[in-house]
């Protein structure tokens, strides 16, 4: 068995050895903008970059819409499969996971044919529906992801029960959906909300086609054009996609305790 | 309200979702798979799909499949033992979570920025290049490794497909009961026959299920590889990439059924991940 302890150690060590090398490199990378000291001018100048600034704030928002249309889209279909339609519940499921089989290349090439300027709904010719187009396009990303989440806490509450009593008292369905099921759900939608943001925020593929101003492709022209400044993004990438994680993982524990309080 | 006439209007309720649904996911990917049927008249072909067996097309699709198979396998090994030295390997209490916790950072760190980062560590002058250099006076560019080749792009793609791994794989090796190592045990079984006899037989339909999500996770990737490699290391998404922005293949519809090749080789791997997850769920729950 003491055996067994070591070995067990020997592959946390290869495994954190892996995974903490590239980021100790990438950090050390980033501070070597000036020549014989480490300062952390790549990250001012970067910082201080108004295209930074601009695609940043794009893709935030970009992303804060693909959130609020994911949620909009998921929560009541999620809720109403389990309510009224369970037969269903097998299709929607394998379409929320369609996203993770057609890659997402594939996906944004069928947008730009069929959403052309010459198509029926031309989404492409002009920068705001383009933009719409987009969100969208994150919104499917985001499906299975966004789906699972929310669909994993609904299955934790007892919705009939919340739906009939919220009914006899006279409420309508709005009124259920947004003062009753959502609340019930937090969790799951702000789990699926976190994740949502981690994956749009640098995305590259989708942006990067549709030709929008977003934060992915900004950093892949940072990547082909300057030296120390890609490993300050990347650092910062890092650190964003550490706290999206870190606020699902808080959420979710708060509310375990809240429930294990409640018993 | 009787209940016969709730039924009826029920499916109001999920219009949306399948409007969303017809109108991006299944008519955009309609169109290319049916694209890769016509020519350029619209008329029905076989040509492109033939056409998909010119040297280029085939070699870029070979080399994504190398490279997301290198990566499925290796991030699959890695991964399974790491999840399982976490959970069962006699280690404190706090390396599982954290594990957890990092793996659904990591396995989210992909794209431009993991390329930056594998760039600044194994890139001509990256921290763990110049140390080998100034320790060891090793250099591994001289002996033929290079970051932007197929070995790179694979211990690369690993950051991503070690996490997912472990994240995938922690509820199957929950399944595995205590008691089932104990019994055998008792009934003298050494820990060799233990693997060969109990564990593996439950553990395989999952963990190449797993493999197989991995490979399709990594064959329909471009970003990292696109920030990494440029166009230097053709693979098929990057060719894609380079027919959407300008037709190089000059033959619109043959791009079509380049995309229809590759929506094939992850369908096909995905359902081997769905057939295999419904065997698993027999003795793991």
């Amino acid at each position: 068995m003491k055996r067994n302890v070591v070995v067990s150690w020997l592959i946390v060590l290869v495994g954190v050895l892996y995974f903490f090398v590239p980021l100790l490199g990438t950090f050390e990378f980033s501070l070597r903008y000036r020549r014989g000291v480490y300062s952390f001018e790549a990250y001012q100048i970067v910082l201080n970059d108004p295209v930074f600034r601009a695609t940043f704030t794009y893709s935030t928002v970009l992303a804060l819409a693909t959130i609020v249309v994911g949620v909009v889209l998921v929560v009541p279909t999620a809720y109403w499969i389990q309510l009224r339609l369970p037969r269903l519940r097998p299709v929607v499921e394998f379409i929320t996971l369609l996203p993770l089989v057609i890659p997402a290349i594939v996906l944004v090439f069928g947008y730009l044919r069929i959403y052309s300027s010459a198509s029926v709904l031309p989404l492409t010719s002009t920068e705001t529906t383009t933009d719409v187009l987009l969100t969208f396009s994150y919104v499917a990303l985001s499906l299975p992801y966004m789906y699972r989440a929310v669909d994993t806490a609904l299955r934790a509450i007892d919705v009939r029960t919340l739906t009939e009593a919220a009914q006899s008292l006279g409420a309508s369905w709005g009124t259920i959906l947004v003062r009753v099921i959502l609340p019930n759900v937090r969790v799951g939608v702000l789990s699926g909300a976190f994740l949502t943001f981690a994956i749009v925020i640098g995305e590259f593929t989708m942006a990067s086609l549709l030709d929008r101003p977003a934060f992915g492709p900004y950093l892949q022209l940072v990547g082909a054009n300057r030296a120390y400044e890609p490993s300050a993004l990347a650092i910062i990438t890092f650190a964003i996609t550490w706290a999206c994680m870190g606020l699902i993982q808080l959420f979710a524990r708060r509310t375990a305790a809240q429930l294990a309080g409640a018993h | 309200m009787p209940p016969a006439r709730q039924l009826s209007w029920a499916w109001v309720g999920v219009v949306p979702f399948f409007a969303f649904a017809l109108m991006f996911l299944i008519i955009p990917t309609s169109f290319l798979a049916i694209g890769g049927f016509q020519d350029g008249q619209g008329r029905f072909t076989l040509q492109n799909l033939v056409d998909l067996f010119q040297p280029t097309i085939l070699s870029s699709y070979w080399i994504s499949i190398k490279v997301s198979a290198a990566s499925a396998i290796g991030g699959a090994v890695i991964g399974f033992l790491l999840a399982y030295v976490a959970i069962a390997g006699g280690l404190p209490r706090w390396v599982r979570p954290t594990l957890m916790t990092f793996s659904g950072v990591a396995s989210n760190f992909a794209g431009v920025p993991l390329a930056f980062a594998f760039l600044a560590t194994l890139g001509r002058t990256g921290l763990v290049t110049a140390l080998l250099v100034n320790l060891f006076d090793f250099n591994i560019y001289r002996t033929g490794f290079n970051l932007l080749s197929f070995w790179g792009l694979t211990l690369t793609y690993m950051y991503f497909q070690i996490p997912l791994m472990v994240l995938i794989m922690a509820p199957a090796i929950d399944g595995l009961r205590r008691e089932w190592r104990e019994a055998s045990a008792n009934l003298g079984a050494s820990a060799w026959e233990y693997w060969r006899y109990v564990a593996l037989p439950i553990l395989w339909p999952p963990l190449l299920g797993a493999t197989l999500l991995l490979f399709a996770n990594a064959f329909g990737a471009i970003a990292t590889a696109y920030a990494l490699t440029g166009s230097s290391l053709n693979i098929v998404t990057i060719m894609l990439y380079a027919q959407i922005r300008g037709d190089v293949l000059h033959n619109p519809n043959l791009g079509y059924a380049l995309a229809l090749g590759m929506i094939v080789i992850t369908g096909l791997s995905n359902a081997g991940y769905i057939w295999l997850r419904g065997r698993s769920e027999r003795w793991l729950r």
